[in-house]
């Protein structure tokens, strides 16, 4: 934690999107969390999506549960909705407010306790609804706030920092998700802004349940040389699926040389594309089975998979299967909100 | 992000070698105020000794390196103001005197904070450098008063030398005393810095004009300095000149005639030909001397007129009108007597190779009704006592040749400094000519090689005093320029002496100090302890940092987080990393605020504070300097 704010001088040439604003104008207050530590590296790439994106604030919400990476939130966008709910609960606060404002875009932040330990029920079903959400784990394979106990995603050959062994297997809760149904999942790095920040990109685009797991380094608790999640181990054992991930926003032209042999792209709900290059020697990320089956083969022998693994582009969201209204709650009138005793009588006659 | 950047990647052609903090000259060029100055005086250090109240040790700091901080603190033209990093940062609301559709810049007000140490100091006396009794035995003779030479006797006293100055007028400054008015820089404050120099026991010759070199070089000196400025101002012979020749005067020479009293009234309608700082102080004169109309014309337009944009400012504000593409075309003349002067209104027709407008007259004549005109058009140098068969070289221009390191003319033993030495530039370079020239006096007078100047002191220290504890003031102050109080309009035109502007007070000052970015603690980073966390440049609030492949320098410059387009500020480059990239810092905009050492996990980078001294031929005139390369 530092003694002053970050200043309010910017580079006289920062660029400005559509909106006027610079990257400066998405930022949150001034980080508290450890020097080094990959959840700020993660915030940054959102505040960077975000801008790029030409989002405006106020049509986004960040909503998280308990912990170091929960805290993010408060380091972006400052000028959104935000709920910090309780630990492991940020599912279904996303989901109660999903429900009533169908409007705004759900950027969900966790970490691999919240999720992975007391939020894992919340988390599944939140996956099985389709919930239409970036749903983010900042994962360290700790729990940091509470002073760095391993958490349900520490690899069972990664020990702690003062040598104690890890006696469970992890929850590699990428796999859970595309079992679970969700219809984006990928993992990343945050010491890689260049494949992360496309990654937020198209989840955010993504309307449907989009995961993104990113091994966020803890650098207090979990950054020693014998972690898996240490700075060191994970760029020496990252196996991307892809050589390079391009987020191509639906006004912009596709201008890359495109090789079909070895390049793919994604199309997105509103859109925009994913654009994969050199996917040629990995999996087909449309294939749900090679995906686990590509995580499966390389966990065991100590890589770990980043880039997207899945992606069903045909997914329909939980507004689209209940077939609720177009509108937010907001936007309704309130004779439709609450449409009386009468219409009350009729649906309770309907089941009766 | 698109595919091309593969592309280029591919395309990838060169390197750029990582950064030799070494040199000191790296760091010392980030601190642009005190590489822009002349005699780079450390500026965020006394910046600093003001903020904690240190009046007399911030004077100190400042006479070691400018000789004359209470004279700069008013009337500098403040070379450094224009680099200083903040202006590149803050633009404020106050429009240009040449281009008011341009925003100016709000660097820190460096030369007022000068004033501030003057004002404030302390008796400074014991602070001084002592003056051996002993003498060395060496005579030198300085040839003109002024700051040039002042600063040669300063920096040469202290080593026990033998020094003789002769001055043709009754008083010592030069033009600092006969040219730059009153109501900018007071008697008292002239009379205080160079007295403290006389002081030392400089044996003083006024009213003794020089009018032979030839007979100088016969009186035995061990070495002889010029420090005669650049005394003669142009003149224009146009219709007219010798029958209105009574009112038509040489700005320089009527400047001078002002300050010895000698002129004391002007007409009622006055005309000031020319657009550089002496047409503003002659208008100014001009007013304060009771004319009711004073007309400023210029040749050229207005935005490449060369007076500073302060002085203008000054000049509008006294409601002196200033004219532009007005050539001067004839002096109108009637019974003997002048009454006006004849003007062709110019046109620019575009711009030459150099960026500067062409010009094209336009046959409109304009007429202004005037009693006199003073002449400010620039001066030249003029050496008429130099005989030219006493083997000094001439250069083209008819000028005495001087090498532009060691100061020595093609006679040994003879140097120049100040104007005399190129032509005329202003009080620091004159000052910064003279401690070059004192440096190859001494060792032109003990054998030793000229060519091999000394070496700069320098030293680089952490500033870390704890996680998040920096021994500066490492926090951004947002605030605005402060403005300098200025004596009322009524009162200042009435008074040719009363000062008008009033400086800073402690408070002002207080304030204004907290706007210096303190350019001189650098960010200093270790290659092998960075992990690419990018903590560092996820923080940095101005998008200094850079983790990324290496290119060459021009191509590194357009791929970095914000392009990299002020080409005279360096990047900071370092080895490569594990990743195989590199880290590449642009120095331009860093706001030195320390968040990156403070966010970075390893220490890969520190707050270094990195003091830079440049030599000078007495060390007894550096010990505060000396102080704070040891801090
Ligand atoms: C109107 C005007 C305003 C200015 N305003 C500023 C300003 O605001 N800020 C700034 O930095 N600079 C200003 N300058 C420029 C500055 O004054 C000079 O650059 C500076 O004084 C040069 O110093 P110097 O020591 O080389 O010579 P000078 O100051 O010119 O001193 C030379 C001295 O040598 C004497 N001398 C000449 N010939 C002989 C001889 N043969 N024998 C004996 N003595 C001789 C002269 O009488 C004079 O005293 C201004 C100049 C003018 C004309
Ligand atoms: C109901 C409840 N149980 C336990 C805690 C204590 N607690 C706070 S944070 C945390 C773990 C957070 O781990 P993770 O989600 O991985 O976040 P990190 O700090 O590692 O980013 C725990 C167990 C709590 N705050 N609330
Ligand atoms: S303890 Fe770990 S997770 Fe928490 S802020 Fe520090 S580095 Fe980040
Ligand atoms: S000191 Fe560091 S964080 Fe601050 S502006 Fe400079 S490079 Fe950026
Ligand atoms: S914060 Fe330190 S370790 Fe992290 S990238 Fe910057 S210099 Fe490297
Ligand atoms: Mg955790």
């Amino acid at each position: 934690m530092s003694y002053i704010a970050k200043p309010s001088a910017h580079h006289p040439a920062l660029p400005r999107n559509a909106l006027g604003l610079t990257r400066r104008d998405y930022e949150g207050s001034m980080s508290t969390l450890c020097a080094g530590c990959g959840h700020d590296s993660i915030t940054a790439a959102i505040i960077e999506a975000c801008f790029e994106m030409d989002l405006p604030a106020h049509r986004i919400a960040k909503v998280s549960g308990i912990g170091c990476s929960s805290k993010a939130p408060t380091y972006f966008l400052s000028r959104s909705h935000g709920f910090n709910s309780v630990h492991g609960r940020m599912p279904s606060v996303t989901t109660g407010a999903n429900m009533a404002n169908r409007d705004l875009y759900y950027i969900g932040v966790s970490g691999d306790g919240d999720t992975a330990s007391i939020g894992l029920g919340q988390f599944c079903h939140a996956v099985r609804r389709k919930l239409n959400m970036t749903y983010i784990v900042m994962n360290n394979g700790c729990y940091g706030l509470t002073k760095g106990q391993f958490s349900a995603t520490n690899d069972k050959n990664s020990p702690s920092k003062k040598g104690e062994a890890n006696p469970f297997d992890a929850i590699d809760l990428c796999q859970m998700a595309i079992q679970l149904g969700a219809g984006f999942v990928a993992r990343s790095f945050s010491g890689d802004k260049r494949q992360l920040l496309p990654l937020i990109q198209a989840a955010i685009s993504y309307k449907g349940f989009a995961f993104i797991d990113v091994v966020s380094p803890c650098v207090t608790f979990n950054n020693h040389p014998a972690s898996t999640k240490s700075y060191e181990y994970v760029r020496m054992h990252n196996m991307a699926s892809e050589n390079k991930l391009d987020y191509v926003e639906p006004k912009e032209e596709i201008t890359a040389e495109y090789d079909e042999g070895t390049s793919t792209s994604v199309e997105l709900h509103d859109g925009s594309q994913l654009m994969l290059y050199k996917i040629g020697e990995g999996h087909d990320p449309r294939d749900a089975d090679a995906a686990i089956h590509t995580i499966r083969t390389n966990a065991a022998k100590g890589t770990i998979v980043t880039g997207l693994l899945y992606v069903n582009e045909d997914q329909h969201d939980l507004h689209d299967v209940l077939g609720t209204d177009e509108r937010p709650l907001n936007g309704l009138p309130m004779s439709e909100l609450c449409p009386g005793s009468k219409a009350l009588e009729g649906i309770n006659a309907r089941l009766r | 992000m698109q595919a091309s950047e593969i592309a280029a990647r591919a395309r990838k052609r060169g390197r750029t070698p990582p950064t030799d903090i070494e040199n000191p000259q790296y760091f010392h060029k980030v601190v642009d105020c005190q590489w822009a100055c002349p005699t780079h005086t450390p500026v965020p250090e006394y910046i600093r000794l003001i903020a904690q109240g240190r009046y007399s040790a911030a004077y100190m700091l400042n006479w070691e390196s400018n000789v004359f901080p209470g004279i700069l603190g008013r009337v500098c033209d403040r070379p450094c103001e224009p680099a200083c990093r903040r202006g590149r940062i803050q633009v404020g609301d106050e429009g240009n005197a040449k281009d008011p559709s341009k925003k100016n810049a709000e660097p820190v007000a460096i030369c007022r904070l000068k004033r501030v140490a003057a004002d404030y100091k302390g008796d400074i006396d014991n602070l001084l450098p002592a003056i051996p009794t002993e003498k060395n035995g060496k005579r030198i003779a300085l040839i003109g008063a002024g700051p040039a030479s002042l600063a040669v006797a300063r920096d040469l006293m202290p080593l026990g030398y033998d020094i003789t100055l002769f001055e043709r007028d009754p008083v010592p400054g030069g033009l600092m005393r006969t040219n730059i008015p009153s109501f900018r820089l007071p008697a008292n404050v002239l009379d205080e810095e160079v007295g403290r120099i006389l002081d030392f026991g400089v044996k003083t010759l006024f009213g003794a004009e020089i009018k032979s070199l030839k007979a100088m070089l016969g009186e035995g000196y061990d070495a002889i300095f010029v420090g005669t400025g650049a005394p003669k101002g142009k003149d224009l012979e146009l219709p007219g000149r010798k029958e209105a020749a009574a009112n038509i005067h040489i700005g320089i020479d009527w400047l001078t005639s002002v300050a010895f009293g000698h002129v004391e009234k002007i007409g009622r309608r006055v005309v000031v030909i020319g657009g550089g700082n002496t047409a503003m102080d002659c208008c100014r004169t001009a007013l304060r001397l009771g004319a009711e109309a004073v007309t400023v014309t210029v040749r050229s337009p207005r935005k490449v007129m060369k007076a500073s944009d302060w002085e203008i400012k000054d000049a509008l504000h006294e409601g002196i009108p200033i004219l532009d593409n007005h050539a001067p075309k004839s002096f109108v003349v009637k019974d003997g007597k002048l009454v006006g002067m004849t003007f062709e209104k110019m046109v620019q027709t575009g711009v030459d190779a150099k960026g500067r407008p062409k010009l094209e007259a336009s046959g409109e004549i304009v007429t202004i009704d005037c009693d006199d005109v003073l002449m400010a058009i620039g001066q030249e140098n003029a050496f008429p006592w130099i005989e030219r068969d006493i083997g000094m070289t001439f250069n083209e221009w008819g000028q005495p040749a001087v090498d532009r390191k060691t100061f020595m003319s093609s006679i040994p033993g003879v140097f120049f400094g100040g104007d005399a030495a190129w032509g005329p530039e202003n009080i620091i370079w004159a000052v910064a000519h003279g401690h070059q020239a004192a440096i190859s006096i001494d060792a032109y007078c003990h054998g030793r090689s000229l060519v091999d100047r000394p070496k700069p002191g320098h030293t680089l220290v952490s500033q870390k005093m704890g996680i998040h504890e920096w021994s500066y003031s490492n926090n951004y102050d947002p605030r605005n320029r402060q403005a300098v109080p200025h004596a009322t309009l009524e009162a200042s035109l009435k008074n040719l002496k009363l000062e008008v502007e009033l400086g800073f007070d402690d408070k002002i000052a207080a304030r204004e100090v907290e706007r210096c970015l303190n350019c001189d603690v650098q960010t200093v980073f270790t290659d092998n302890l960075c992990i690419e966390c990018d903590a560092c440049m996820d923080i940095c609030p101005v998008d200094c940092i850079n983790f990324i492949e290496n290119d060459d320098e021009a191509d590194l410059r357009m791929a970095l987080r914000v392009p990299a387009l002020n080409k005279s500020q360096d990047l900071y480059v370092s080895g490569p990393l594990k990743t195989g990239r590199i880290m590449a810092k642009d120095e331009d905009v860093c706001l030195h605020c320390g968040l990156c050492a403070e966010r970075c996990p390893t220490g890969a980078w520190d707050m270094q504070k990195f003091a830079y001294a440049e030599a000078q031929a007495a060390s007894a005139c550096l010990s505060h300097h000396n102080a704070y390369l040891s801090a």
